[in-house]
């Protein structure tokens, strides 16, 4: 009776059909249409001239392709020499039973939650040449020198950009940082404070070697957030000036919806799919967590 | 002499503490800010935002802001949208991937391990991939620019995690129970609807959030396949808002804040179960 009731068929058709129809069709399906489409000659009305590898060999010679991946590349290495450390250091104080342990952790999580069409407008506004907070910080602390146009300026737009989204995404690292160490347990901790460990030597030789499992899914989660990278920029520079914040999604959109290279933006998009899992592939490998 | 090396130990001791939550207290301040300077531009002004006290309290609090990006902003239409989008996708979410993660963890036939892997290969997926096939279905079938456009794509990217974290609490719930529902003649409908499904409900309220929070923000598939302003979502919405009130802050401030208010209520009430969730999205590495 139990078998029968556990393996009936219609109700496992049920049960899973409707989700693997919808599933297959809206996300996995698409992924070989974009890739077919990569192979395509095609703006969208009638039918494309088939191209081959064309569209991969002129990506690779594009200097603005080049330097999307260039940037989202300076985006994913800021976030992990910049970001992770910071959230690291605050997930560890947070978890060292800290005064006030609970009431930062929700404070600092706050930005995270926020739609990044907001955080953008926010810091555009925070960023404004003549009206903005920043600039006028500085000058009521006397560095008005300092004071510019910061989205505005070559030299200065990408920095600029990179910042709101340190500023978003700390909280959220530091939150999974800070349940892994809380994990651990604490007779752990106990045992190396009795064999006379300080307490840097305990975060060196124990907390974070017990933390690897999460610390490699930060790592993998703000690589391919840089990647894939998309509203932030959309909406705060739309990759200007002269392209210094342009980054591999928001040329796939210029591409296809502004330009009508639907082959050529597909290639784009097809090779973030890949650079994804490719670095994916990476650090899972060179993090072994066994 | 050990009296005054303790008291010179519990001196440093002191002072770290000190400087410790300094430093909390300066990051705290560095996160919380700008919203609360948001609120205060969007209470302001364009004389009092653009003349010297950019910072400050608003002297005067103009509510009128809100009334004015609410009417003439069309963000009552922006925000009903979002909440309509929002809340279709996140019970067709429960009801399809609390279905599904039962039927894959909990009943027996030879493909479940093989739709598992299928359902959780698509946690890797970036939007990205499907955005110009289903544009072109979505043309197509004529549902551009219509409620199902946004809902579609919603549920189907909120499947895998759904499914993931349903599937590990049904997992979780001992044997026993199911047959004893079975013994005393629940069908297998009835064990899922009224046995098991009461008992995941930690795990459907982390799921809605989730959900919540991936719709309520999202922009790439809005931008794309709406540009009625009648069926657009805040994310969009406050774009085209943007553009209209270019040098009127206040407005455009008001018009952030309602899109953002929702979510620090829920997050506040929440507090708990979204840290949660959020963690669950994580570890399933």
């Amino acid at each position: 009776m139990m078998n029968s009731v556990f393996s009936n068929k219609t109700a496992i058709t049920i049960f899973v059909l409707p989700t693997l129809l919808i599933f297959c069709g809206i996300v996995l399906v698409p992924i070989f249409v974009s890739s077919y489409y990569s192979l395509l000659d095609w703006n969208g009305v009638g039918k494309g001239t088939f191209v081959g590898l064309n569209n991969y060999v002129e990506m690779f010679n594009d200097p603005r392709v080049l330097n999307s991946i260039k940037n989202s590349l300076l985006f994913a290495a800021a976030s992990i020499f910049i970001q992770l450390p910071l959230s690291l250091l605050l997930a560890l104080i947070l978890a060292s039973n800290v005064k006030g342990e609970g009431f930062y952790r929700t404070v600092y999580f706050i930005p995270v939650l926020i739609s990044t069409v907001v955080i953008a407008q926010l810091w555009s506004k925070i960023y404004n040449a003549d009206y903005g907070l920043l600039n006028s910080l500085l000058e009521s602390i006397g560095l008005s020198h300092l004071a510019q146009d910061w989205l505005g300026q070559k030299h200065t737009a990408l920095v600029a950009s990179f910042i709101p989204t340190l500023w978003q995404y700390v909280g959220y690292h530091m939150l999974l940082m800070y349940a892994g160490a809380k994990s651990i347990s604490n007779d752990i901790i106990e045992a190396a404070k009795i064999d006379g460990a300080s307490r840097i030597r305990t975060v060196f030789s124990i907390t974070l070697p017990l933390m690897r499992p999460i610390l490699k899914v930060c790592l993998i989660f703000s690589v391919i957030g840089a990647f894939k990278v998309f509203d932030l920029i959309y909406v705060l520079t739309n990759g200007g000036p002269f392209f210094t914040t342009e980054v591999p999604s928001t040329l796939m959109y210029t591409t296809i919806f502004d330009t009508y290279r639907y082959g050529y933006g597909s290639a784009i998009s097809v090779f973030i799919i890949l650079e994804c899992l490719v670095f994916t592939v990476i650090i899972n490998k060179y993090f072994k967590t066994e | 002499m050990q009296v005054v090396l303790q008291k010179k130990r519990n001196f440093t001791k002191y002072i770290g503490k000190i400087l410790l939550q300094g430093f909390l207290i300066i990051v705290a301040i560095t996160q919380i800010y700008p919203l609360i300077w948001l609120t205060f531009f969007s209470l302001k002004d364009n004389s009092e935002i653009f003349s010297g006290d950019v910072a400050g309290l608003p002297q005067k609090f103009l509510w009128s802001n809100y009334t004015k990006a609410l009417s003439d902003g069309h963000v009552l239409t922006y925000f009903f949208n979002s909440v309509l989008v929002t809340a279709v996708s996140i019970i067709l979410v429960l009801i399809l991937s609390s279905m599904t993660g039962y039927a894959i963890t909990r009943m027996k036939w030879k493909l479940s391990g093989l739709t598992m892997t299928t359902i959780l290969l698509g946690m890797m997926v970036p939007i990205h991939a499907a955005l110009l096939p289903l544009f072109m279905v979505l043309k197509n079938l004529g549902l551009l620019n219509t409620y199902w456009a946004l809902i579609i794509p919603y549920v189907a990217f909120g499947i895998p995690m759904a499914v993931f974290i349903l599937g590990s609490f049904f997992n979780g719930i001992p044997r026993e129970l199911e047959e004893a529902a079975v013994i005393d003649g629940c069908g297998i409908y009835k064990t899922f609807f009224f046995i098991v499904l009461p008992l995941v409900r930690p795990a459907l309220s982390t799921v809605a959030i989730f959900t919540f929070l991936s719709c309520w923000n999202e922009l790439m598939f809005a931008v794309t396949f709406i540009n009625k302003a009648s069926y657009q979502t805040l994310t969009v919405g406050m774009m085209s808002m943007v553009g209209t009130y270019i040098t009127q802050w206040g407005i455009i401030g008001a018009g952030l804040m309602i899109t953002t208010i929702p979510t620090i209520v829920i997050y506040l009430l929440l507090n708990k179960q979204v840290q949660k969730s959020m963690i669950a999205g994580a570890v399933k590495g």
